[in-house]
């Protein structure tokens, strides 16, 4: 069984940090679709639309009949590894700094065969094999790949190095939730500490504002209150040079909210409000910490890691009623693309939060159901254990998503009206 | 011809007889705006970027951008900032006459009142013992009310609020129009965020201060500080806003001329 | 359904409408090797540009004679065969460029003769060459193939190592083969290797140190692994009159086969393509298994030699265990073998690894082999593997030779 995670020592402060390496991540057209399969949590495979036979590796046609029809659709993850290597050589960096690394042959119940990463606990197979079920996840690159796990769960699985490699887990990483002031900035908080989650930099952007429940979640030993405004680069600018270098995890959880279409008003200053916050606000956030957690993306083994945006799933399709606030969130998604973009390159992962309605003041005329902060907050963690990039929240996320793919005309008109 | 008077003017300031006071709060995006509840417009507090500072963005040079409203900072109440003086004359900072910019300034200390009770608030009573001690407060004078509001350290205990809102001191409903009617004052300013108490909205007509200078086509001054640094009389103040067309107000710099101690 | 393509399971054996025809008054000569080198700084068509001087020098032809060429290498890149063609000075009328990696040598030489026969080419030089600059084998790794980019090379980057690893343990566990047995192969190949000038592996190897070195990818260890090298080999195909003319000893071709992407169906690899040939290829030659005098098989890492020897018929499926502990596989030994030391002690350079063995059994055939020779060689099998393009080696081919004129009868 893995062994659990220890608390990382105090990092020796003369010692050199390694910088960090990426995992090749050159993928021909076809292999994104594992890409946005693993980013979206799913598994999925090419099948043939004509003889359903499930394509691995992907291919651009079918390798039994030739035929040019081949989605992506769910399959069957069980297969049996039936050989297994252990690599103690590797001439690619980024292994080279990993090794012993260990790789495998599966044969998926639903036909092909594939080579995997082998988590530690699955059994080494001999004249016959070992169950395991695959999972596809985004390694360093932020390309998937397929992950070989033990049948059932085992105690610390995620603890595992080579889990850690392709996971964002909170277990022993310092977050800062850059807006801690928020319904959800508490929660999120909250549940970052339930996680394991070593040190919470908690942002305040009021502090002449009293809020009770953030004073009673200051008082835990783990939580560190920051002044945090995002819409003033002088703040963001002193926090980052004070504690820049320990955010590992930085969930962007400040907001900005309002009703209100386009025409309904005389100006577009609740429009420039929630452009600040929302969008430049994370501009500022991303320029002060980025660089800094881009350094320390492979300094032990709560090296930086991830980068959370908590959007809405109208950064997909705005809702006219608050048609500013859906600019602003349709903004932000732009800029988080670009924000993975720039670094992927040092490995650390953008994770985009698409939450249905909140559960908080400003959704206060929204019909149910919404969701209650602690639930978005819990997605947030799972998809970082899970080592996901777009987490979609709720039912009205779910259905709206859905919709998107199949209608996206349709979503237009009926979020309109 | 040089003009006698200025000439003796510019002698006293040189020769330190005259001294010149600066009641402007520094401009930086922490320094604390006035909150209203969120569901309305706010006003912007200060914010600065850098356009360049001898760098790839400008070699040789250094220069900022920033944005604020009209009211964040040391700032200027036009006329046209309250809904009683917004059909008046000359009410906004463009059109206001510029002698009105340089006047006589009174300052009434109330720093021990205030720093007992936050919500203290100026009755015309206390301004009547205050001229019995300082004499009459003239025709078209500033009354600046020291509450040493400003040197609170922190825009917690600046704003000093509560759940039921802020607390900070200023005139009462009586006052107001008492001082414009009775002693026909240029304006009326603070240390704090308003010109009205923190709990001024309870008071009537709510926001008095606002109401009644303004109405009366007089002008307000907040967020001022070393006013500890004025005479209660002989002071005399140069305040005068940015040329924003329509302009309800302006961030400006409030410069007093006293007497040397 | 849009596409009407039968997806009938193939049979194990080889399906032969007609009677091949033979290669009868074809034949090849003049094996040649360029010294190997572990590294170099010269570029690939250094080498095959040397290979090709050699072969028109020792056959004694004007380069103008030499009308096909036929060539194979990883490093040429931009360079195809048709701009070598152009940077050596060649007009020739055939070309070939074959990618097939292990199974080169053999494919050339069945396309060559075919050609050489038919008359579309007169004389055609075979060449194969890579060079090995500090990065050329992590490059080619990489980008081997769009399988191996996306579904081979993120998984710890081990390349062939990985992929042989993987195949390997599957085979010591289905069919009892030990370290011990790939190590006996490997001491008999290092012992043959000391023969051979060119051999980049100078010292000998115990079957302890085998066994006690560095693993590198469970359960390949370093001595499971060749050494990536640059060099160049080559050959000539014409036509036997032609040979006589210039007195070139010279061997003939009795059988060939080639075969690609064989049991798919196949889990993991634990055969290869000459499974399915290796009737006809004995049926071809009119030849059995125990005619043949020695054997060069392609030994990028041992097991799959031993699967060779199963898949030509040396031995049942899962017997070569048994087959490896009951003979010896030294030039002296009773079952001749890789008598050049094969890859693994000679080093692999590129594409020229895959004629290695075919240049070899030239020479054996020949009479031209030096301190490696066998007394009285007269047939001599090669086989070829190339190109793990996912997850198992792709090409497979296999070719039967016969002794034509030694050196001794040409002169």
């Amino acid at each position: 069984m893995s062994e659990a995670l220890v608390k990382p020592k105090k990092k020796n402060p003369v010692e050199r940090t390694r910088l960090a390496t990426l995992p090749p991540g050159a993928r021909s057209r076809s292999a994104q679709g594992l890409t946005r399969a693993a980013a979206e949590g799913s598994f999925e495979l090419q099948v043939c639309a004509d003889c359903a036979t499930v394509q691995y590796p992907p291919r651009e046609v079918c390798g039994h009949c030739l035929s040019e029809h081949l989605t992506w659709e769910p399959v069957d993850n069980r297969g049996e590894l039936i050989a297994l290597t252990t690599l103690r050589h590797s001439n690619d960096l980024y292994f080279r700094e990993r090794l012993p690394w260990r790789v495998g042959t599966v044969k998926m119940a639903a036909g092909p065969v594939v080579v995997a990463h082998v988590h530690e606990d699955c059994a080494t197979p001999d004249t016959s094999g070992v169950p395991v079920r695959l999972s596809l996840k985004l390694d360093r690159s932020g390309q998937a790949v397929l992950h070989a796990l033990p049948e059932k769960d085992t105690p610390n699985m995620n603890d595992a190095p080579q889990m850690r490699e392709s996971t964002c887990d909170p277990k022993f990483r310092r977050v800062l939730v850059t807006d801690g002031k928020s319904a959800m900035g508490m929660a999120v908080a909250k549940a970052m500490l339930d996680a394991g989650a070593s040190a919470v930099f908690l942002g305040d952007p009021t502090t002449w504002k009293t809020v009770a429940a953030f004073d009673k979640l200051a008082a835990d030993p783990r939580v560190q209150v920051v002044e945090l405004d995002v819409t003033d680069t002088d703040s963001v600018d002193r926090l980052a040079a004070s504690i820049g270098g320990k955010v590992e995890i930085l969930v962007n959880t400040a907001s900005y909210l309002r009703d209100g279409g386009i025409l309904g008003r005389k100006d577009v200053i609740l429009a420039r409000d929630a452009m600040e916050v929302n969008v430049l606000g994370l501009m500022r956030l991303a320029q002060a910490f980025g660089p800094g957690m881009c350094f320390r993306a492979a300094d032990g083994s709560n090296h930086a890691v991830a980068w959370v945006n908590v959007l809405s799933i109208h950064a997909l399709a705005a809702l006219p009623a608050r048609g500013a606030w859906s600019a602003s969130m349709a903004a932000a998604l732009s800029a988080a693309q670009t924000l993975r973009a720039e670094l992927r390159g040092a490995g650390v992962r953008v994770v985009n939060i698409f939450p249905g309605p909140i559960d908080e003041e400003w959704e206060q005329l929204t019909p149910p159901p919404k969701l209650a902060p602690s639930a978005v907050a819990k997605a947030i963690v799972r998809g970082l254990q899970d080592g996901v990039e777009d987490v979609y929240v709720g039912e009205i996320a779910e259905e709206i998503r859905e919709r998107l793919r199949e209608n996206h005309k349709g979503v237009e008109r009926e979020l309109g009206q | 011809m040089s003009n006698p008077i200025l000439a003796q003017f510019m002698n006293e300031l040189l020769s330190g007889r005259l001294k010149l006071v600066d009641l402007t709060q520094t401009l930086a995006p922490e320094f604390p705006t006035i909150v209203l509840p969120p569901e309305f417009g706010q006003a912007w507090p200060f914010r600065i970027e850098e356009i360049s500072r001898y760098d790839e963005r400008g070699p040789a040079w250094y220069w900022n951008n920033f944005s604020m409203s009209e009211h964040t900072g040391t700032h200027f109440d036009a006329p046209a900032h309250w809904i009683s003086g917004k059909d008046l004359p000359d009410n906004t900072v463009d059109s206001i006459p510029a002698e009105n910019f340089i006047a006589a300034a009174c300052v009434i200390d109330v720093s021990a009142e205030s720093a007992e009770n936050p919500d203290f608030l100026l009755t015309v009573d206390y301004v009547k013992a205050w001229e019995e001690q300082h004499g009459r407060i003239p025709e078209r004078a500033w009354v600046l009310l020291r509450t040493d509001w400003s040197k609170r350290a922190t825009p917690k205990e600046y704003l000093n609020m509560a759940e039921d809102g802020a607390h900070s001191p200023g005139p009462d409903a009586e006052v107001v129009p008492w001082l414009v009617r009775e002693r026909n004052v240029h304006g009326f300013g603070t240390e704090s965020v308003g010109t009205d108490a923190g709990q001024a909205h309870h008071l009537n007509p709510p926001y008095p201060c606002h109401y009644y200078m303004h109405g009366n086509n007089r002008y307000g001054l907040q967020c001022l500080t070393n006013l500890d640094q004025l005479p209660p009389q002989g002071a005399l103040i140069f305040a005068a806003p940015l040329k924003i067309r329509n302009g309800s107000g302006s961030p400006l710099r409030v410069l007093a001329l006293a007497p040397s101690a | 359904m849009s596409t009407e393509v039968s997806t009938e399971v193939s049979t194990p054996v080889s399906p032969v409408a007609r009677k091949r025809l033979g290669y009868d008054g074809v034949v090849a000569v003049m094996p040649v090797t360029i010294p190997y080198a572990r590294y170099s700084t010269h570029s690939a068509h250094w080498w095959l540009g040397r290979a090709l001087g050699e072969l028109i020098r020792g056959a004694g032809v004007a380069k103008t004679e030499v009308d096909g060429v036929c060539v194979s290498s990883f490093t040429l890149g931009p360079d195809t065969a048709v701009g070598l063609m152009q940077h050596l000075g060649m007009s020739p009328r055939w070309l070939d460029h074959i990618p097939m990696g292990g199974a080169s040598g053999v494919v050339a030489l069945r396309r060559a003769a075919r050609a050489v026969q038919a008359g579309d080419a007169e004389v055609i030089a075979c060449i194969a060459g890579d060079t090995n600059q500090v990065d050329s084998f992590r490059n080619t790794v990489s980008q081997f193939s769009r399988f191996a980019q996306d579904a081979v090379y993120p998984y710890g980057a081990g390349g062939p190592n990985a992929s042989f690893a993987l195949l390997t343990g599957y085979y010591m566990k289905h069919f009892g083969a030990t370290r011990e047995d790939f190590g006996k192969l490997c001491v008999a190949q290092r012992d043959n290797a000391l023969k051979n000038p060119h051999a980049l592996m100078k010292k000998p190897l115990t079957l302890a140190q085998y066994i006690d070195a560095r693993p590198i990818t469970d359960p390949i260890h370093l001595f499971d692994c060749v050494m990536p090298c640059a060099g160049a080999e080559g050959y000539l195909v014409m036509t036997e009159d032609r040979a006589r003319a210039l007195k070139l000893p010279f061997v003939r071709i009795r059988s060939t086969i080639e075969r690609h992407n064989a049991f798919p169906e196949d889990p993991i690899q634990f055969r290869g393509g000459w499974a399915m040939d290796k009737d006809a290829l004995y049926e071809h030659a009119e030849a059995a298994p125990e005619d043949i005098d020695f054997l060069e098989t392609y030994d990028d890492y041992p097991v799959i030699n031993m699967m060779q020897f199963e898949d030509l018929g040396f031995c049942a499926k899962g017997e070569a265990s048994a087959f490896v502990r009951k003979h010896s596989f030294t030039i002296a030994g009773d079952f001749p073998f890789n008598t050049s030391g094969g890859q693994l002690s000679v080093g692999q350079a590129g594409a020229a690894g895959g004629y290695l063995g075919l240049v070899q059994a030239l020479r054996q055939l020949t009479a031209s082999a030096g301190a490696t020779q066998l007394e009285g060689a007269r047939l001599g099998m090669v086989s070829g593997f190339g190109m793990i393009n996912y997850d198992r080696g792709l090409c497979s081919g296999a070719a039967i030779l016969e002794r034509g004129l030694t050196r001794g009868e040409a002169a």
